[in-house]
């Protein structure tokens, strides 16, 4: 019996095991290898590593749920989403009129409804590992941050903290696309729509952006959004929504938070 | 056997059975999340509701000379919906490859069908999609390509279907292309429809599926043939400016024509300039409140 292996076979060996390899840059951390390489060099900043690139203007685009988003939503309207008995009986003592007068005009801006309001956003990067995300309807502001950031002590906010990692696809060693995922929590309670639905300051926000390049050039982006929260929902709250990519700020017009337009 | 043809073995039955590099598996049972669109794609839209969708004229005129009774014609009760009603409608998937028999490779993806929608295949062997003389049926031909683990499958071949359940129409020119993106056990498609005769821009709709351990059918039940009451001959129909329900948006949401009526604009966050003065907050909600026992 013979326990030589030739060179060849040692070679197809070598290739079938590195295919398997080759794959597991799914869902990977990206702190390396972006559209830069990195692979086998040193660390790539999150910037510098950025699969996909989502910065500059975007512009949501409304084809669904358009008379939750682009209107105010009728007191005691809830369809589509999944509320707890005391969510419902929250949302049921809504008031248009005392919304108008209240001081926090922002409650329905907060990180888990804020990409369904209709507007634009500017992306860019703070820093090599802050992706800034600001919109111009009710002049919100979020950062993403990367790597080992640690949130501070603050007290919960309309946009709580916000980390984000890239899932990075690879391919033979080259990356061929990816994913940001953004996990935020301390958030401070707010509504999921302008009519009262609620969320609390126990709700937690995963997303998923992603793009898509349209068969006429265009380039969009999908945000898959999923609110968990078990005092006011009774599964996740799953929605997507998606942002045409701009080519210049034509359109930025910085509006004000309003509790019932 | 020796060490040699032991290891040739592995590293050929390794390469074999591993998908192409960056591929991921889409099979399984995806319960769909119907939280967006709720109404729309359950109970169905409101007659005259084609806000957010960026038809043109040709489609808003032949949206509103639509009868909800054409589907009680007998040539219509089983009018197949286009793959576009994985959109429009709520239904979960049940998703599968076909497999070449020798090589292990995936030859296709399967999406299973439903009463009214048929299985869409999409071909992953490279196959050219047929003659634009070819026939058009509702199920039209896919062909799929990765991009990472991102599939993105396009659809021609379409027959003339919907968009918007309440009439508004797809030509026979209109194409799909649906882009599968998984993110662990969820799955978001984006559906985009192109059509040279009905829309002026792209329409875009995105869902979201969670992958379910309870098993989704792979087809629904056959679709039947009976008569529902409207007679042979008959054609279900509304002459221009004849739609009596024209202004049901404005009358049950306050949502004024203008924006009911539909159009590109009506996408835009700039729109709603456009609207601030005519809109009043409607009445509290009395149907379709998404509280059971309410309505």
């Amino acid at each position: 019996m013979s326990y030589r292996i030739s060179k060849r076979t040692l070679t197809l060996i070598l290739f079938a095991l590195a295919l398997p390899v080759a794959q597991t840059g799914l869902y990977a951390q990206g702190r390396g290898g972006g559209r830069g390489g990195g692979r086998g060099g040193a660390p790539q900043d999150p910037k510098a590593a950025a699969p996909i690139d989502l910065t500059g203007y975007w512009v949501s685009v409304v084809t669904e749920d358009w008379r939750y988003r682009m209107v105010t939503p009728a007191q005691g309207d809830y369809e589509g989403v999944p509320m707890t008995p005391a969510a419902i009986k929250i949302a049921d003592e809504w008031d248009p009129k005392k919304e108008a007068a209240s001081p926090d005009q922002c409650k329905s801006y907060g990180a888990p409804a804020l990409l369904r309001v209709p507007g634009r956003l500017h992306i860019t990067w703070q820093d090599d590992s802050t992706l800034k995300m600001e919109t111009d309807a009710g002049k919100q502001t979020r950062t993403f941050h990367f790597g080992d950031w640690k949130s501070p002590e603050s007290a919960p906010s309309l946009q709580g903290n916000s980390v984000a990692e890239w899932e990075i696809q690879r391919a033979g060693g080259k990356v061929t696309g990816g994913t940001l995922k953004v996990d935020t929590t301390n958030l401070k309670a707010g509504l999921l729509r302008k009519n009262g639905v609620p969320y609390s300051d126990n709700a937690r926000l995963t997303e998923y952006f992603d793009m898509v390049k349209e068969r006429n050039g265009d380039d969009l982006m999908v945000v898959t959004i999923v609110v968990t929260d078990p005092m006011y929902l009774r599964e996740s709250f799953i929605i997507s929504s998606q942002f045409k990519k701009q080519t210049s700020d034509a359109g930025w017009n910085p509006t004000a938070c309003s509790a019932i337009w | 056997m020796t060490l040699n043809k032991i290891a040739l073995s592995l590293a050929l039955v390794l390469s074999v059975s591993l998908p192409a590099l960056a591929e991921i598996d889409l099979s399984g049972s995806w319960a769909s999340k119907n939280h967006e669109d709720a109404l729309e794609r359950g109970g169905g839209p409101h007659p005259d509701d084609w806000a957010g969708l960026p038809f043109n004229e040709s489609g808003r005129a032949k949206a509103l000379s639509f009868s909800q009774s054409t589907i009680s014609m007998p040539e219509r009760i089983c009018w197949f919906q286009t793959q576009w009603h994985i959109a429009a409608g709520p239904f979960s998937l049940k998703i599968w490859s076909e497999n070449d028999p020798i090589t292990g490779k995936i030859v296709a993806w399967v999406l299973g069908g439903w009463e009214t929608r048929a299985a869409m295949t999409i071909w992953m062997d490279g196959r050219p999609h047929p003659s634009k003389y070819a026939p058009h049926d509702q199920t039209g031909f896919t062909t799929g390509t990765w991009n990472g683990n991102v599939l993105t499958a396009y659809t021609t071949h379409i027959k003339s279907g919907y968009m918007r359940r309440n009439g508004a129409a797809s030509s026979d020119q209109a194409t799909i292309t649906t882009t599968f993106f998984r993110h662990g056990d969820m799955m978001t498609l984006a559906l985009v429809m192109e059509d040279p005769n009905f829309l002026t821009e792209p329409y875009i709709l995105t869902r979201s599926y969670m992958l379910s351990e309870n098993p989704v059918a792979a087809a629904g039940p056959p679709c039947l043939v009976g008569y529902e009451g409207v007679e042979s001959g008959r054609v279900p129909h509304y002459l221009p400016g004849k739609n009596p329900f024209v202004d049901e948006m404005d009358k049950t949401y306050h949502i004024p024509a203008i924006a009911a009526m539909g159009g590109a604009e009506t996408m835009y966050p700039e729109f709603r300039d456009k609207i601030k003065d005519k809109f009043t907050m409607p009445p509290p909600c009395k149907q379709n409140c998404g509280v059971p026992g309410r309505n």
